[in-house]
């Protein structure tokens, strides 16, 4: 065996290895179900809302927000404005100092990265509705 | 998934690159420890600054609680949030509220209804006690679902395309990789579940580990 070649398989291995690494890496790895809302936040001049569903469900039952609250189970289906919450509508419900901190913590909800599309992210491969 | 279409590509490209087959076993050496650190990287809860959609300048990825600081005390699973929520719930690891009013009736159904499957798929157990342990029934009927017994078509095409049962599962409930859960009875005369080609090996290996 020459010993360019050996050279050679030894480079090819560490270029795969580096790429596959910095592959694994750049993926976005979202926790499964968090929701990205950003239809009215950036028009607005505010960082898209990140809504964790892990979280929320620990504390909360589904049926609390798409029962009771009026939350349809389509990511972008739902206008949610600054003045329904702050009349207690939505999030709004809990948000207000007294379940949870009040709406104006703007930046603890609006803390997503600027430019993202409203929907459902999360590391998994069937990670959202329309995926497929 | 990914991780075997990683696989062969990663072969492919390999052995073009190494001139043939026996230049592969260093080659392999390498694949073989991305992959572990891909397989390590995948069992943990991402920081918040992280994670791809929080930005890490702001004071929310700073102060919020992080995923892995409440999801690592719960029942683990080898998919979606990596928590087996239904179990959680059942043995009390999570105590979440039931309703915010006090005039909202709290509707559960024990109840299973048995579907079944074209093809070699086993038939499908839906459980009305696991839903509507979180769900109410205003959730799937009558919009998703008809309330009568065989009223609605229910077909896997649909649910991959986030309709049906694909409103949930496969975006906050567990995801549609996991198709025994759902597929759990076995036909008559055929000997056991059988599992479909090209099926992701490695995350097999990974159930199998844990039971």
């Amino acid at each position: 065996m020459s010993r360019t070649r050996h050279l050679l398989r030894r480079a090819g291995t560490l270029v795969f290895t580096a790429l596959m690494l910095v592959g694994g890496t750049l993926e976005s790895r979202a926790e499964y179900a968090d929701v990205v809302i950003n239809r009215q936040a950036e028009k607005n001049g505010m960082r898209p809302v990140v809504f964790p569903h892990w979280f929320h469900r620990i504390r909360f039952r589904c049926k609390v927000c798409h029962a009771e609250l009026g939350f349809k189970m389509r990511a972008g289906t739902n206008t949610i404005t600054m003045s329904d919450i702050i009349e207690g509508r939505f999030c709004g419900a809990c948000h207000n100092n007294d379940i949870a901190w009040s709406p104006e913590n703007c930046d603890l909800c609006h803390s997503g990265k600027p430019g993202l599309p409203t929907g459902v992210f999360g590391g998994h491969e069937t990670s959202g509705p329309g995926r497929w | 998934m990914q991780v075997s279409t990683y696989l062969v590509d990663v072969f492919h490209a390999l052995k073009i690159l190494t001139g043939g087959l026996g230049g592969l076993r260093l080659a392999f050496c390498g694949v073989f420890f991305a992959l572990l650190s891909a397989a390590v990287a995948a069992g943990e809860w991402p920081a918040l600054a992280k994670d791809g959609i929080h930005d890490p300048r702001s004071r929310g990825a700073k102060i919020l609680q992080q995923p892995a600081e409440a999801l690592s005390k719960l029942t683990p699973d080898n998919a979606g949030n990596q928590v087996r929520w239904v179990q959680a719930l059942e043995k009390g690891e999570i105590r979440p509220r039931e309703k915010l009013f006090p005039q909202t009736v709290v509707r559960k159904l024990d109840q299973d209804i048995i579907l079944d499957a074209k093809g070699g798929m086993p038939a499908v157990r839906f459980p009305h006690r696991q839903h509507t342990e979180w769900l109410d029934c205003v959730n799937c009927h009558e919009g998703i679902f008809k309330t009568q017994i065989g009223a609605s078509k229910i077909s896997m095409f649909k649910i991959l395309q986030g309709e049906q049962c694909g409103v949930c599962h496969g975006a906050v409930a567990f995801p549609l990789t996991e198709c025994m859960r759902c597929h759990s009875i076995v036909k008559p005369g055929s000997s056991k579940p059988v599992m479909p080609p090209n099926i992701d090996l490695l995350k097999l290996q990974r159930n199998e580990g844990q039971q």
